[in-house]
């Protein structure tokens, strides 16, 4: 029998026709819906007089456009508001299920579906969002998709797609205490480039891997379309089972038991094949930042930004204003955000908390703290974590996308220089004319602290722990 | 789907690499719930800058675009489309493109022309030199280049969609049995969804 990868089995598994020279017809088991990319899908139902296929598989919620602070209810930009009432009557019409601001699982749409157990390993999940991905830490092949896809998602359950080639990625080593998934992915980025996964669904592998936690491992899932790649996945193991167990929607007593074996058999088979493999050794990895404006320009903490001759560098570093051989380290900073879809889970708050604790940030920062769900706000006030945050002059705010992509109350002002655990330091990403540097949770708590970019590792001991 | 079998036109030459959708349609102008209105957007902190292509009068309405490399790259918002759509270009001649982008562009009969770099190159160097008028025919799959002829592909599936005009979502809704009872029997062999 051919050997195959997990991405083959889980493609394979969804086919519902595949003609010659037409696309294949793959059935999608979980869409995630959100305010900014549905309104017009919802309208494309009601013009081909189409019902929802199957409105279980749907889940929506609202974090795009929504305000953070703590009367968040009230929307005083009128498109916004008008948006996000959109989709309350859309998801009524259609009858959805919906996360409204008042639920206790409003959040990211990335950190609400494995919260409530939805994404399960060997599924296919959507969303209009390129951060879908985040789901594959599950052993899912997820990914985004525009609003048409949604449309057709919606109406028919399925959506027509070429397969994509495969790419291996191993993390071999062990991380040194204070470098995260985040460093490593961001390692990837910088190695193969933005485009360097363009065509490919990656499966990440290796040591650094099966010694992740599945917040780490969705971290490291959230950034695979920042090199391109249609979506990124970790094979199921112990770690996502105990995730997933007593989840709302996860299986429970025989169908557990029957769930667990197919998604054992998901693993990719030894000796199975791949169109590419990249592999990245995370021992003497540092922690790393970007300088520049997409996610590729990003060093370790301890180099100096690269002399590259293209035009596009050139135009970063005017648009950074930062120069070439320059130490990234030290870099004056005005502002710091912790959340997203990348680093908003409660792992990330507990690690901004740990380096802030009996801390001030400097005089100078404003430091927004966004955590990625209600759920993960909740935890956070269990464990007290809000208190110390907020004690080192730090906001802990309400959940949603805040300022990781300038298109809500949350925008880092013209000119200023932000750090951020987000995932795109595009030009103008956290609002017109801010200025981005993608880090870790560690090393943006940090760098808050120290009013400029520092790394986080002096905080950590040898066990990987915050003294 | 409007039916589109040739575009013929001004080429548009945007000499950058990687650009993103955030540059293409900034997120603030995200939060319209319609398909139309982007277009006065697009490229808007690019368009800042007096010498940027665009904003040349020549170029108004111009139907084909020549970029660089791993054009769309980032969010997967539509509306990127809807905004290139809007200012009348109708085809994108890249080295690559990314690929959410490249399937949204699908869904809208944006057509996208991959050429390798050495030809996108002397693309662009007769698009800033001289006024450089292509014509692009779909069914045979060429562009017509002063006297040159250049070969391009395209999926099948997408070429007959886009010379009859016909949408992705009939075809998926004329095979609803078909992924009914696909469905059906995934429920029972692989779907673990608790739905108590």
């Amino acid at each position: 029998m051919k050997k195959e990868n997990i991405i083959d089995k889980v493609w394979n598994a969804h086919i519902v026709q595949q003609k010659q020279g037409h696309p294949a017809i793959l059935a999608i088991d979980f869409c995630l819906v959100h305010e900014v990319t549905s309104a017009q899908a919802f309208d494309t139902l009601r013009e081909r007089k189409l019902p929802v296929f199957d409105t279980k598989s749907l889940l929506a919620t609202v974090d795009h456009s929504i305000p953070t602070r703590k009367n968040r209810h009230e929307i005083f930009d009128e498109m916004a508001k008008a948006q996000v009432q959109k989709l309350r009557d859309n998801t009524k019409e259609f009858n959805v299920p919906f996360y409204d601001m008042d639920s206790s699982h409003q959040g990211i749409v990335h950190v609400v579906g494995p919260e409530l157990g939805m994404t399960q390993p060997g599924m296919t999940i959507v969303c209009g969002d390129s951060h879908t991905a985040t789901h594959g830490a599950f052993g899912a092949i997820a990914f985004g998709i525009g609003t048409s896809t949604v449309g057709h998602v919606f109406a028919s359950g399925c959506l027509l797609m070429n397969k994509p080639k495969t790419m291996q990625v191993e993390f071999t080593g062990e991380f040194q205490p204070g470098v995260t998934a985040k460093d490593a992915v961001m390692k990837l980025i910088a190695n193969i480039g933005i485009g360097g996964a363009n065509g490919h669904i990656i499966e990440y592998t290796g040591s650094a891997i099966e010694s992740m936690s599945m917040e780490a491992r969705m971290t490291l899932c959230n950034m695979s379309i920042e090199c391109g790649a249609v979506a990124g996945l970790i094979a199921p193991d112990k770690a996502t089972y105990d995730y997933l167990k007593g989840k709302k929607y996860a299986p429970t007593g025989d169908s557990w038991n029957k769930a667990i074996a197919y998604w054992e058999s998901l693993k990719s088979d030894s000796d199975c094949c791949y169109d590419k493999t990249i592999i990245i050794d995370v021992s003497d990895l540092n922690p790393m930042v970007s300088w520049g404006t997409n996610p590729q320009q990003a060093i370790e903490i301890n180099q100096t930004i690269p002399k590259n001759t293209d035009d596009m560098s050139k135009n970063a570093l005017d648009y950074v204003k930062l120069s070439i051989n320059q130490p990234i380290k030290d870099t004056k900073l005005d502002w710091a955000f912790v959340g997203s879809c990348t680093n908003g889970r409660i792992e990330d708050m507990r690690v901004t908390a740990a380096i802030l604790k009996d801390k001030k940030i400097a005089e100078h920062i404003t430091f927004y703290v966004v955590p990625g769900s209600e759920q993960v706000m909740a935890q956070a006030d269990d464990e007290g974590l809000i208190d110390i945050i907020n004690s080192s002059g730090a906001e802990f705010r309400m959940p949603g996308c805040s300022m990781c992509l300038g298109m809500n109350d949350d925008k880092v002002p013209a000119g200023s220089r932000c750090i951020s655990s987000t995932n795109r330091n595009f030009v103008g990403r956290q609002g017109t004319g801010s200025i981005t540097h993608l880090a870790s949770p560690a090393t943006v708590a940090a760098s808050a602290i120290a009013g400029k970019i520092v790394s986080p590792i002096a905080y950590f001991n040898q066990a990987g722990e915050i003294a | 789907m409007k039916a589109i079998k040739k575009i013929q036109g001004i080429a548009i030459p945007m000499n950058m690499t990687d650009i993103d959708t955030d540059i293409i349609i900034p997120a603030q102008y995200l939060t319209s719930t319609s398909q139309t209105g982007y277009g006065q957007h697009a490229f808007s902190r690019l368009k800042s800058d007096p010498d940027f292509v665009l904003n040349q009068s020549k170029y108004s309405q111009a139907p084909i675009l020549i970029t660089g490399a791993n054009f769309g790259c980032g969010s997967s918002r539509e509306h990127a489309v809807w905004a290139i759509k809007e200012l009348g270009i109708n085809a994108i001649i890249a080295p690559s493109f990314a690929d959410i982008f490249a399937n949204n562009a699908k869904k809208n009969g944006l057509v996208l022309i991959q050429q390798p770099q050495d030809v996108v190159d002397k693309l662009f160097n007769d698009a800033e030199s001289s006024e450089l008028i292509l014509k692009i025919d779909i069914e045979n799959q060429t562009i017509q280049y002063y006297e040159n002829t250049l070969e391009f592909t395209l999926s099948e599936f997408f070429k007959h969609c886009l010379i009859n005009g016909l949408d992705e979502l009939d075809y998926l809704m004329s095979n609803i049995d078909n992924i009914k009872d696909f469905k059906q029997k995934q429920v029972s062999n692989s779907l673990f969804i608790n739905r108590q």
